[in-house]
């Protein structure tokens, strides 16, 4: 049922497929996400819909290799099904014209930002998208984003594409230039924290899509409760977005790592 | 059901033997494999009947001219009508008159708490201070009896009269919905949520108190009665209830269960190592993690605490056993008196290692420095008077606190109504606690929109779920066809 139509590398760690969805095409919004499940013994892994094409039935989405089931994910070629893919999940984000928005994205919390970035201009928004990677091979999607964004600092660790730094570095600059009425930041959730704490300095609204674990996606477990301004919330149900300057970012860090070990433990199946 | 019992060939039965000699056999003993072997396994605990044994039992029971077990029984089955045609060696008759009633009777016969329901209310237990027949078991043995036979009676189909109806769930309420529409004639689709069908039973009941493939042989049947089974689709996200209107479907029957897990909020709770129900039995149930085949990881504890006494704190419980703790055990704040599990769940627990706590709760949970739960402390309870529940309420005891090391607990402490239906359908009357409100028909502040199971009674069993899809099915039928 969910074919792959298409697929595309965007690095050797990134790839985007495009799959038969056409429920999910259809109902789908910005910041909305699925649950994909690889093989009859596959683990639910929520990805968020980068793209959709209600017309052609198919939504994109947008896997980093990490662990096992992103693996299995990315080795999936044209042609191959899905086991499982069930959504739209989450609530979808808040869009309106805000004024000045700055997006920071960085790793594979790109692919999520792009349809934000996307609805986001096109409700009016002057959209400023930064993109942090290590390296120039990691950056991904910045074709994209040029599209949508009025402007797009890449940031990367070594300077070996655009500016020599942290996606933090890149946000300031924009801070210290021109009124920011907004920040939405997607990435790894250290990378979260640094950018709420710098905003919260400069008293900039900001809000972070949070990548927790999660089994069902649907409410059901608890797998990805964190807190946010000291109460408990799941991130599948009562986000994935949140108002950054809430969020314990250092119980979400903590809680990531809970199946470590184990996850390491698996990864002789993909290599 | 008087006519039922005057037919000759139960007035014959009844004078085989006198009614001392019946009340003298003891009452049967199930077959239950070892403690030891079995708290380390995932094989059913109970083995079922032998046909000896059963049809012995099944002479205990009276045939009584006013069958009060009746009432215990939550939709009423013919409980004499089955046992009497055990006792006579018909026993495919005795799984027909229990499917008159019941659609899963393999399932009810395993995990209804009958000493609180049926098996309350024998004459056995109310008259003769007797231990009751064992109406689960016989109902078991009838179920397993015909499924292994081969001979599964396919339920007669009325001819399909073109209408189509929507289950919103696969757990005992929407499979019971679905057959009994199916039978009158209509096409039935079910949607379902997860990637498997069944709800409740495949991803909350372990596989040694209720196999898989006891679910599986009920979902086959539905499939070759034409029901159809829609995986990964949530009605109020892939598809609202407007769409399926729009589609052409004239009724939808909501079974989408209590979901929800309920956490104490209290200090640590979120640290690595705690989890809900929830979410542990579901990775080792729907996930299967423990098999190393499966993607999905669990973390196998060494000392585990499960907070609760209802059968999913057992089930909980249990499965730690089985997946090597060294120390299980329950914690509950009330006494084992007031415990609301299955009798049958908290003995076999005893016997397989399970320790436990009662009247102690949880106040707070410490970790280490990666934010891994170390260890928990319990406040020490006493009992007090009667709250609203009718329970004896706990209290604290001032001073009384105790700390004890944990690498994993587990909170069983309830579960709330799934609000996705109620939030996604604008006009849907629902309670203040989140269930839907329904009239005696089961039937919403929206007419073409019915709905039972937990989604309306909170959490409850597994029979008065299927009794609520049966009432649903026949208040559907009656009013699609007004
Ligand atoms: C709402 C939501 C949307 C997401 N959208 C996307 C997306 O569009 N594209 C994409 O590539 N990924 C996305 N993710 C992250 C993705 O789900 C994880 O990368 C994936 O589950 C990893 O599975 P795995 O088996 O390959 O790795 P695992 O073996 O499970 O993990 C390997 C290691 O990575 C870390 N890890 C585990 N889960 C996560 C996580 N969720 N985020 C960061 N690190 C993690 C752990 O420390 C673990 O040890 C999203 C997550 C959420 C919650
Ligand atoms: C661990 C455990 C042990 C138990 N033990 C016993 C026992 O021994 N005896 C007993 O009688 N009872 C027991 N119960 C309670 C019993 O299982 C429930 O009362 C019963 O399953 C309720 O049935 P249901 O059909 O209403 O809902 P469920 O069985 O909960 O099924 C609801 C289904 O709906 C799906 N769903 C939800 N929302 C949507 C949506 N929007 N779209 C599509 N699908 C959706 C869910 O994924 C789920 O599969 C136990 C419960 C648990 C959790
Ligand atoms: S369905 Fe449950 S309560 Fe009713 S007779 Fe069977 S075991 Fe007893
Ligand atoms: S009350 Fe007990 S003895 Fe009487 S009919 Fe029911 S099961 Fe048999
Ligand atoms: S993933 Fe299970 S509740 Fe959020």
């Amino acid at each position: 049922m969910n074919k792959i139509v298409s697929k595309e590398k965007f690095s050797e760690n990134v790839v985007k497929l495009e799959v038969e969805a056409p429920l999910i095409a259809k109902s789908r919004k910005a910041g909305h996400f699925v649950i994909v499940r690889v093989g009859e013994k596959g683990e639910r892994i929520p990805l968020t819909i980068a793209a959709a094409d209600a017309e052609k039935g198919t939504i994109t989405l947008v896997i980093q290799k990490i662990g096992v089931s992103s693996t299995k994910l990315c080795s999936l070629n044209v042609g191959d099904e899905i086991t499982d893919l069930v959504g739209p999940l989450g609530k979808a984000t808040h869009i309106e014209n805000f004024g000045t928005v700055v997006c920071a994205g960085g790793g594979v919390g790109v692919a999520p930002l792009l349809p934000i970035v996307e609805a986001l201009k096109k409700a009016g928004n002057r959209v400023i998208t930064v993109l942090a990677a290590r390296n120039k091979d990691l950056v991904i999607l910045e074709d994209q984003m040029r599209k949508f964004s009025d402007e797009v600092i890449v940031m990367t660790d070594d300077g070996s594409s655009g500016k020599k730094g942290l996606v933090t570095n890149g946000i300031e600059e924009v801070i210290n230039r021109e009124k920011v009425d907004l920040c939405v930041t997607i990435g790894p959730a250290i990378m979260m924290k640094f950018v709420s704490l710098l905003t919260k300095k400069y008293e900039i609204p900001t809000v972070a899509s949070l990548n927790t674990i999660m089994v069902d996606g649907t409410g059901m477990c608890g797998a990805c409760r964190i807190t946010v301004g000291g109460k408990t919330k799941f991130v599948c149900v009562d986000g994935p977005e949140f108002d950054a300057h809430q969020v314990d970012f250092d119980e979400m860090l903590m809680r990531l790592g809970a199946y470590k070990e184990e996850e390491q433990a698996d990864m002789y199946k993909v290599r | 059901m008087a006519a039922d019992r005057n037919v000759a060939w139960r007035e014959d039965l009844r004078k085989t033997m006198s009614n001392k000699e019946r009340t003298s056999i003891p009452r049967v003993q199930m077959n239950e494999l070892n403690a030891g072997y079995r708290a380390r396994v995932r094989e059913e605990v109970n083995q079922g009947l032998t046909k000896e044994q059963a049809l012995v039992e099944a002479k205990r029971c009276l045939d009584c001219p006013n069958p009060t077990c009746m009432q215990g029984c939550p939709v009423s089955i013919n409980i004499p009508g089955f046992i009497k045609n055990i006792e006579r060696g018909e026993i495919l008759e005795a799984a027909k008159v229990l499917k008159e009633t019941s659609a899963l009777p393999a399932v009810c016969g395993r995990v209804c708490p009958q000493e609180k329901q049926c098996e309350s209310q024998c004459f056995y237990k109310q008259k003769l201070k007797k231990e009751a027949v064992a109406i689960g078991y016989l109902e078991r043995f009838a179920a397993d009896y015909e499924r292994d036979s081969g001979h599964v009676s396919v339920p007669e189909i009325k001819e399909k009269n073109g209408m189509k109806i929507a289950v919103v769930g696969s757990g005992p309420a929407g499979l019971s919905f679905a057959g009994d529409m199916a039978k009158k004639g209509y096409s039935v689709t079910v949607f379902e949520a997860l990637h498997e069908i069944g709800g409740v039973l495949k991803y909350g009941i372990p596989e040694f108190r209720l196999p898989n493939r006891v679910v599986d042989v009920e979902i086959d049947n539905l499939s070759k009665m034409g029901v159809l089974f829609m995986k990964d689709c949530i009605v109020g996200k892939t598809i609202s209830v407007k769409d399926l209107e729009n589609e052409g479907f004239k009724g939808v029957f909501v079974a989408s269960g209590a979901g929800l897990p309920r956490f104490m909020n209290i200090s640590g709770e979120n640290l690595i190592g705690i989890m809900s129900s929830n979410e542990y039995l579901t990775r080792v149930n729907l996930m299967d993690a423990s098999n190393p085949e499966s993607d999905t990881p669990i973390y196998k504890g060494h000392n585990v605490a499960v907070i609760g006494g209802g059968n999913t704190a057992m089930d909980s419980v249990r499965t730690a056993l089985r997946l090597g703790a060294d120390r299980a055990m329950i914690v509950y704040r009330r006494s084992e008196e007031e415990m609301p599990a299955r009798l049958e769940e908290v003995k076999h627990a005893k016997e397989e290692g399970v320790e436990f706590l009662t009247l102690h709760n949880p106040i707070e949970y410490i970790g280490d420095e990666k934010g891994r739960v170390t260890k928990m402390r319990l406040q020490k309870m006493e009992l007090g008077e009667p709250d609203a529940s009718g329970r004896r309420s706990p209290i604290e005891i001032p001073g009384a606190i105790e700390e004890i090391d944990v690498d994993e607990v587990i909170v069983s402490v309830g579960v709330s109504p799934n609000p996705l239906i109620p939030n996604s359908v604008e006009g849907l009357e629902v309670t203040p606690k989140g269930t839907i409100v329904v009239n005696e028909g089961m039937q919403s502040s929206i007419p073409m929109l019915f709905a039972g199971g937990d989604i309306v009674r909170g959490g409850a069993t597994v029979i008065l779920a299927m009794g609520d899809g049966r009432s649903a099915a026949a208040a559907m039928d009656l009013y699609l066809k007004k």
